[in-house]
């Protein structure tokens, strides 16, 4: 188990050999930098989120970093709120976050504050809703063409 | 008035005075793609160039985005497999490899020694067609167009072997939670041993096809440098980073699948450029076929699926005759199996470079959810900043060097 000490954590679990540690969103930034400068996570592997819905925190931001030099694996997760799901961008701490964050905002509708270019980058821009969110429909069309 | 021959001339003279230099050079901005054929696929670059020197690239993602993430969500955990062959379309072993191996450390079985070194084997296999497929095309782009045919000649082969084993050419799903879709055919040791042999010289034939090349080492020495502090925060992770002189190869780091049992070495270079890949890469077949070699001379005997009746499909004829086989065989077909809730993030070491999937199981016979963490996706986030300042035409060789499919990046 990875042994990090930090304000900002909460809560700190091993599983399958893998360490989770569950943090304050509004400390998240601090947290990562945290991680990259003392204790050498230098690579941010990806981030990504999940959806509970009709669970509440609803939104869970995941963080996986990478320590080449101490050869670990760390899982940072911070839940957000269904009604306002809103995070500090890590784009300061690791570039690698732009493109990651803004998928996560494309397929989840999470928003990450201070970011450079929060658009869509899967997605067409004009997209309408979060295809990775439970409540978004697998089938189905979005205009009724026989109608036109 | 009938024009005179002088008049015509003076005319000419007039339209060719080239206007004062304006004191900004003038700024074009270019499209480049999403139907380009060096993109290898469908990206797009908004390039804004000065002269021939590229000022700002703005790579435009998503034209092949198929929402295989959701796709995962919709099917039962031994069915989303072959969902994965489709996201890295030309290395999919190892997409097959890292799913299963993540759900497998969901579940927590144990996969008997022949199927793990079967599974490095065909992973290994697949690698080589990775970078073959990546030396012809992008020999074909920078100007060597022999190299495509000589390269495909080899794919070819790997492409049968993959016949024999699973009965597809590309999309070979073979793979599967709790080892293997099919027991090895009979009689595959000839053929791999036959093509294997011969490999090593056929990428020396390779070497000096283009090391002896002018063209193609102009072409590459010292082109699409980016440095190593960037590739590191941008999330660049395979050839490309090994190219940089960093020894990051997750076969040696966090070894899965029985590599600790192989002897390679981690082929790595320090020039940092077009050309340095291009040999990390070809450093990388011979390392491959050293692999499969291993493999193939010291295969262990013993079953090829895991003994675990409630997830691996039973014997055909076991199913036949016994009422408890034929049971498994109905559960598993109609409902699947559960998986034990929990997360997991499993990394290996692709072509491209980290494939990392995180799987969110919540105990039912599907996946809650399914993120790959995908190579082209991490390392095309670099591409802006190799590709400013550098000349326009150098940018197809810095594109090429990146080796990023777009299946893999848009998923």
């Amino acid at each position: 188990m990875v042994e990090v000490k930090h304000p900002a954590i909460l809560e700190a679990t091993e599983a399958l050999g893998e360490t989770t540690v569950i943090a304050d969103p509004a400390q998240i930034v601090d947290l990562c930098r945290f991680l990259k400068d003392k204790e050498k996570f230098i690579r941010l592997s990806t981030i990504t989120a999940v959806d509970w819905y009709p669970a509440e925190p609803r939104f869970e931001v995941v963080y996986h970093l990478h320590s080449i030099e101490r050869n670990l694996r760390l899982r940072v997760k911070c839940r957000l709120s269904g009604a306002n799901p809103e995070i500090d961008s890590a784009t300061p701490v690791w570039f690698a976050a732009n493109w990651y964050e803004r998928e996560a905002f494309d397929m989840f509708g999470i928003g990450f504050r201070n970011h450079p270019n929060l658009v869509r980058i899967l997605m067409p821009v004009d997209w309408e809703g979060y295809p990775l969110r439970k409540d978004y429909p697998v089938h189905g069309y979005k205009y009724n063409y026989a109608s036109e | 008035m009938k024009e005179t021959f002088e008049d015509h001339v003076a005319t000419i003279e007039a339209v060719q005075e080239i206007p004062a230099t304006p004191s900004a050079p003038r700024r074009m901005t270019l499209n480049m793609g999403p139907q380009h054929p060096s993109t290898h696929g469908v990206l797009r670059i908004v390039l804004e160039l000065e002269g021939e020197t590229i000022i700002s690239a703005i790579p435009d993602i998503g034209f092949l985005h198929t929402g295989i993430e959701k796709e995962c969500e919709q099917k039962h955990w031994q069915q989303a497999v072959t969902i994965t062959d489709r996201v890295d379309y030309l290395s999919n072993l190892a997409n097959n490899l890292v799913y299963c191996l993540a759900v497998e450390k969901l579940l927590q079985i144990e996969i008997p020694p022949r199927a793990q070194w079967t599974r490095v084997m065909m992973t290994e296999l697949s690698r080589l067609n990775s970078h073959l497929v990546w030396l012809g095309t992008h020999a074909l782009d920078i100007g060597a167009m022999t190299m495509f045919f000589y390269c495909f000649r080899e794919r070819e082969d790997i492409l049968r072997i993959f016949e024999m084993f699973s009965g597809q050419r590309m999309m070979t799903s073979y793979i599967r939670i709790g080892g293997l879709a099919l027991e090895p055919p009979r009689g595959w040791q000839n053929m791999l041993g036959k093509f294997i042999r011969a490999f090593p010289s056929k990428v020396d034939e390779y070497e000096s096809l283009l090391d002896s090349n002018p063209i193609w080492m102009r072409r590459t020495k010292g082109v699409g440098f980016i440095s190593l502090e960037d590739m590191l925060d941008q999330g660049v992770t395979g050839p490309m980073i090994r190219a940089a002189g960093v020894p990051l190869d997750l076969r040696k780091n966090e070894p899965y699948s029985s590599y600790e049992k192989f002897d390679f070495k981690v082929a790595t270079q320090t020039t940092n450029d077009v050309y340095g890949r291009y040999r990390v890469r070809l450093e990388e077949m011979r390392e491959s076929a050293k692999i499969i070699t291993q493999a193939l001379e010291g295969m262990p005997d013993g079953p090829w699926q895991a003994d675990a009746p409630h997830v691996v499909l039973p014997d055909r004829e076991k199913m036949k005759t016994q009422m408890e086989a034929l049971i498994y065989h109905f559960k598993i077909v109609t409902e699947g199996f559960r998986v034990p809730a929990g997360e997991v993030f499993q990394c290996i070491e692709a072509p491209r470079g980290e494939i990392g999937y995180y799987i969110v199981s919540d105990g039912t016979s599907k996946p809650y959810r399914v993120h790959m963490r995908t190579p082209s996706f991490g390392n095309l986030q670099a591409l802006p900043t190799m590709l400013k300042g550098i000349l326009l035409a150098d940018s197809i060789a810095a594109l090429g060097s990146m080796d990023f499919v777009l299946g893999d990046t848009d998923r």
